[in-house]
């Protein structure tokens, strides 16, 4: 996703805050500082809500799957859930959750379940197990209990829009592909940060008032550049993309919280997730077969059919887990990680640090991050003097006007029928994304890449990731972009083709999972580009890509 | 079956058919490949078809489960997004073609039912779903009801209240059923009396040869018996595909269930069943299990024993025990394939038949469907797209100016007749044909 300010513009000198980070926290901040009054801008040293916040599997969490370890944080889940229903609606599916009694869940967590929800404040009913199984024939019919709770569907990328295109409008710009590279301390402040422009390599130095990290498992090394030593435990979730929607409900186990034990219908997809690996290195870690295999292990609980069902991809994300003292007194030497809270931490680093502009928020997830920008914010506006209440709760976001409310599944379907159906004008057909919706996007966000595309309408996310649409996307992107052309004929050392650079992220997260018709569909794939587009010749030197859950 | 009973009938609501079941899942082999897209007869005339893997695999994955189904009350202000399906003729090519198995046809049509799932079934789509009522009332009143079809008030009106185009293609009915011209124990159910199952064959004559083309079933019962069967008659209704195309499953299934129950006893007896109707034994084969769900032993006895007749003439043929003995037939003779026997993949047994019979010069048109796919092109809104379907098929048969030409399938035939003029017969009566002109000429 690609801000509407792009880098051909200077940064402004002096700001009252820059943040940093451009995942849903960040934009939340950005725009929650926008309603106060305050000048902000955000960079990221990526795209926009390419980390964690584009990585996660797809929840709006009741908070059932805090309740026994965490109902603090579960409390907190279910008051968010119930705002964001209110400021997001075009960002949910209203799919409901149920949580699952399979054999192998035991019998006192499971009783003791409503009680515990009713405790936190979560609606909870038993769902007769005959009505589960119609309305969710894939189901393991050995399963014994069901409880409904309001779990949901959200997506991150169109939420993470809405926040910037509010902060927008109020004059708060969003800079991706803009990296921290230095901060200058005079003291006890930070006077001055040196950012680069990634694509065009030109550095700038800004003088903002005070500097929020909103890096999630990047923070340790933000802090770092400052002078500050912040250690975070980043985890890996790996989570598995399912081609259809065995469910159109949320599932989950009723157990403490493990992985493989939940379902969750994204759009055209079901996410099984997830895994909880620490890892050393935020930038670098894959899905490997062994937490894929223990996935299925897993997943087959709740759907036994689920071996035979077909996986598009595999992804992973890193969890900004923060284990200091500031959360819930636990330690991280010798960590399990489901033991270290989901909750967030507002550090100011001027009462840890003696660091006066520095602030950093850490911990969370994605269904709390406008409370986590709340806070931040409430500290900032204290530093800064300003006593202004925050109003992001209240206020609608941008893009959520019909009054349907929520989406649902045939959106997409339902508007291609509108106009007369037919697959003449879809540049993905897999996910519906037509020539028009591409290129309205487009005349909006150039430059960008294929994968910002991605991001936004979900193109390539489909069953073929990317066989059918990507030449076809490349030639509208062509069109609309000579540099692209100068590109093709003759690379720029460093900067891949964005056709390669679109397949080769589209491989990464097949990789892991390619048996079967996926295997095959790879095959056809790479047919189609190294066989009769001949791909190979634009290919210029390796580049760094991430891979998503699309 | 009296009034009321049809009128309950018309009341029914169809029953929701499962969304992931094995069928739902063949869309995980969906390799986006287009090869069905290519192959699909309809979307090839008409935008209003984007093509079997548009409403297949891939509009499959934006569909919601059964309680979530638009009107089911769960989101009662979201219309049904499924518009285009409905033009899907259900020829079936898709389905074959399909490299990666995908049950393309078989999903839509599942999901063309899960959209009427819960609704009163249209009174045109119900009413063309029961041709054993439609049969048996046509034949009692045949002087009447011929006459009222091929007037053009008639069908105007006909036209203008339930939507069934005023051109469409109607049969005539026959003044006798085929049932009541053969007596004795061709009605029976099985038993252990009943003659050895290795020279006997079971004989489902369906609809058409029961009430409209009787001569049909005359000329299967007259080739069979001079290969020395006996052929048996039992009791039957209609097999069902009428109602699975007009998304009725429910009773559907209901037709199905009673064929089973007498057809099952004669499989597993070691009995063949064989059938006129290209459709009718392909529905015996693999709809009741494709699209009814019906996978019990008694159905899949049943499905492994039915045959095709020119199926089961040219296996009688490979094995030597096929009496060749035809009299010349000194004639060009066009032959269709019809979607439905492709769908069997069995290749196409008639062309090989009529090559043993001397002077037969049998041309294969090479086209794939005719258009009116059952009662496809019977609908008002959907006559000029199977007309045009068929258009190539029309025109290489004008072009040739043979009067007769041969063809598996009954609605195949009146489609091809009312749109060319020439007659249309089922290859086993030509064979039925080139017997006689053997015995005549050895008189």
């Amino acid at each position: 996703m690609m801000g509407r300010m792009t880098s051909r513009r200077p940064l402004p000198r002096s700001v009252d805050v820059l943040i940093v980070g451009g995942g849903a926290t960040g934009a939340g901040l950005l725009r929650d500082l926008a309603r106060r009054g305050l000048g902000a801008i955000l960079v990221d040293k990526g795209d926009l809500a390419s980390g964690t916040s584009g990585r996660y599997h797809g929840l709006l969490h009741s908070g059932a799957r805090y309740i026994a370890r965490d109902p603090q944080a579960a409390r907190e889940c279910m008051v968010e859930n119930g705002v964001l229903r209110r400021i997001a609606p075009a960002c949910i599916e209203d799919t409901g959750g149920v949580y699952v009694a399979t054999p192998d869940d035991p019998d006192d967590y499971v009783d003791a379940f409503p009680a515990r929800c009713a405790a936190v404040g979560i609606p909870c009913v038993e769902e007769p197990l005959e009505a589960l199984f119609q309305r969710e024939p894939a189901l393991n019919r050995r399963i014994r209990r069901g409880y409904r709770i309001p779990d949901a569907s959200l997506e991150p990328w169109q939420l993470v829009e809405a926040n910037l295109r509010d902060a927008a409008e109020r004059g708060s710009q969003a800079l991706p592909y803009h990296q921290v590279v230095g901060m200058e301390r005079s003291g006890s402040f930070v006077s001055s940060v040196s950012i680069a422009d990634v694509r065009s390599g030109t550095v700038e130095r800004i003088a903002p008032r005070i500097i929020v990290s909103a890096t999630g498992a990047w923070a340790g090394r933000l802090a770092g550049l400052a002078g500050i030593d912040l250690a975070m435990s980043p985890s890996k979730g790996t989570m598995l993309v399912y081609n259809q929607r065995m469910t159109d409900t949320v599932i989950s186990r009723c157990k403490m919280p493990g992985d493989g034990d939940i379902m969750v219908p994204v759009h055209t997809v079901a996410i099984l997730g997830t895994t909880d690996i620490p890892v050393d290195d935020p930038d670098n870690y894959e899905a490997t077969p062994a937490e894929i295999e223990a996935l299925i292990d897993e997943g087959e609980k709740l759907f036994p059919d689920l071996r035979r069902m077909r996986i598009l991809r595999a992804y992973a994300g890193v969890r900004p887990l923060y284990a200091a003292a500031e959360v819930h007194g636990a330690t991280s030497a010798g960590r399990a990680d489901r033991e270290i809270s989901r909750a967030h931490a507002v550090i100011d680093h001027e009462r840890r640090d003696g660091v006066t502009n520095f602030v950093s928020i850490v911990g969370g997830k994605l269904t709390t991050y406008r409370l986590m920008a709340e806070q931040t914010a409430d500290v900032v506006c204290a530093k800064l003097g300003i006593n202004q209440p925050c109003t992001t709760a209240d206020e609608v976001l941008p893009g959520q006007g019909d009054p349907r409310g929520y989406y649902w599944l045939g959106d997409r379907l339902a508007a291609s029928e509108a106009t007369g159906g037919g697959d003449a004008g879809l540049i993905c057909e897999c996910e519906l994304v037509t020539r028009p919706m591409l290129e309205a996007f487009l005349a909006e966000r150039m430059p960008c890449s294929l994968d910002d595309v991605r991001r936004s309408t979900r193109l390539g996310m489909g069953p073929c990731q990317g066989a059918f649409c990507t030449f076809r996307a490349a030639g509208v992107l062509a069109a609309l972009d000579d540099g692209l052309e100068r590109a093709a004929d003759e690379p720029e050392a460093g900067v891949e083709d964005p056709l390669v650079a679109f397949l080769r992220e589209r491989y990464r997260g097949t990789r892991p999972i390619a048996w079967g018709r996926q295997l095959q569909e790879l095959w056809l794939a790479a047919g189609i580009y190294q066989g009769v587009l001949g791909v190979d010749a634009l290919v210029a030197a390796e580049a760094t890509v991430g891979d998503g859950p699309g | 079956m009296t009034i009321s009973e049809i009128v309950a009938l018309a009341g029914a609501v169809a029953a929701a058919p499962q969304p992931l079941g094995p069928i739902g899942l063949s869309a995980d082999e969906c390799l986006k490949c287009n090869v069905c897209t290519t192959v699909c007869p309809v979307a090839r005339v008409t935008d209003l078809f984007p093509g079997p893997k548009y409403v297949g695999p891939q509009a499959q994955r934006f569909r919601l489960g059964p309680d979530l189904a638009p009107g089911s009350g769960h989101l009662s202000v979201v219309q049904s997004p499924d518009r285009s399906i409905d033009y899907c003729s259900g020829c079936g090519f898709c389905s074959t073609a399909c490299p990666a198995n995908v049950k393309i046809a078989e999903m839509n049509n599942r999901a063309r039912a899960a959209l009427r799932a819960g609704r009163r079934p249209r009174l045109r789509d119900w009413l063309l779903g029961q041709t054993d009522l439609t049969g048996r009332v046509g034949v009692l009143t045949a002087p009447l009801a011929n006459w009222s079809l091929r007037n053009g008030a008639f069908r105007a009106l006909i036209d203008l209240v339930i939507r069934i185009d005023r051109r469409a293609p109607m049969p005539r009915f026959s003044s006798r059923t085929l049932r009541s011209r053969l007596g004795g124990y061709r009605r029976s159910r099985w038993s252990a009396d009943a003659p050895p199952a290795d020279r006997t064959v079971v004989y489902f004559h369906g609809c058409a040869a029961n009430y409209y083309e009787p001569n049909v079933g005359q000329a299967a019962i007259d080739v069979l018996e001079r290969n020395g069967f006996t052929v048996i008659v039992p009791p039957q209704v209609c097999c069902g595909l009428p109602l699975i195309s007009n998304g009725l499953y429910r009773q559907a299934r209901g037709r199905a269930r009673t064929n089973i129950a007498v057809l099952a006893d004669y499989a597993r007896a070691g009995y063949r069943i064989v059938g006129t109707s290209t459709s009718c034994t392909h529905t015996l084969k693999a709809e009741y299990r494709e699209m009814l769900d019906i996978d019990d032993g008694e159905a899949r006895a049943v499905a492994q024993a039915t045959w095709d007749i020119c199926e089961f003439l040219l296996d009688l043929h490979d094995r030597g025990q096929l009496d060749t003995r035809f009299g010349e037939l000194d004639r060009t003779l066009p032959y269709h394939a019809p979607c439905q026997l492709r769908s069997h993949g069995i290749g196409l047994p008639a062309l090989d038949l009529f090559e043993l019979v001397p002077g037969l010069r049998a041309i294969d048109m090479d086209h794939d469907c005719c258009g009116i796919a059952g009662t496809y092109g019977l609908k008002s809104e959907k006559y000029d797209i199977a007309m045009a379907v068929g258009k190539p098929l029309f025109d290489r048969l004008r072009a040739s100016a043979e009067d007769q030409v041969a063809c598996d399938s009954e609605t195949c035939r009146w489609q091809i007749a009312a749109a060319t003029g020439a007659r249309l017969r089922h290859p086993v009566e030509f064979l039925a044909e080139a017997y006689e002109a053997y015995l005549a000429a050895d008189a």
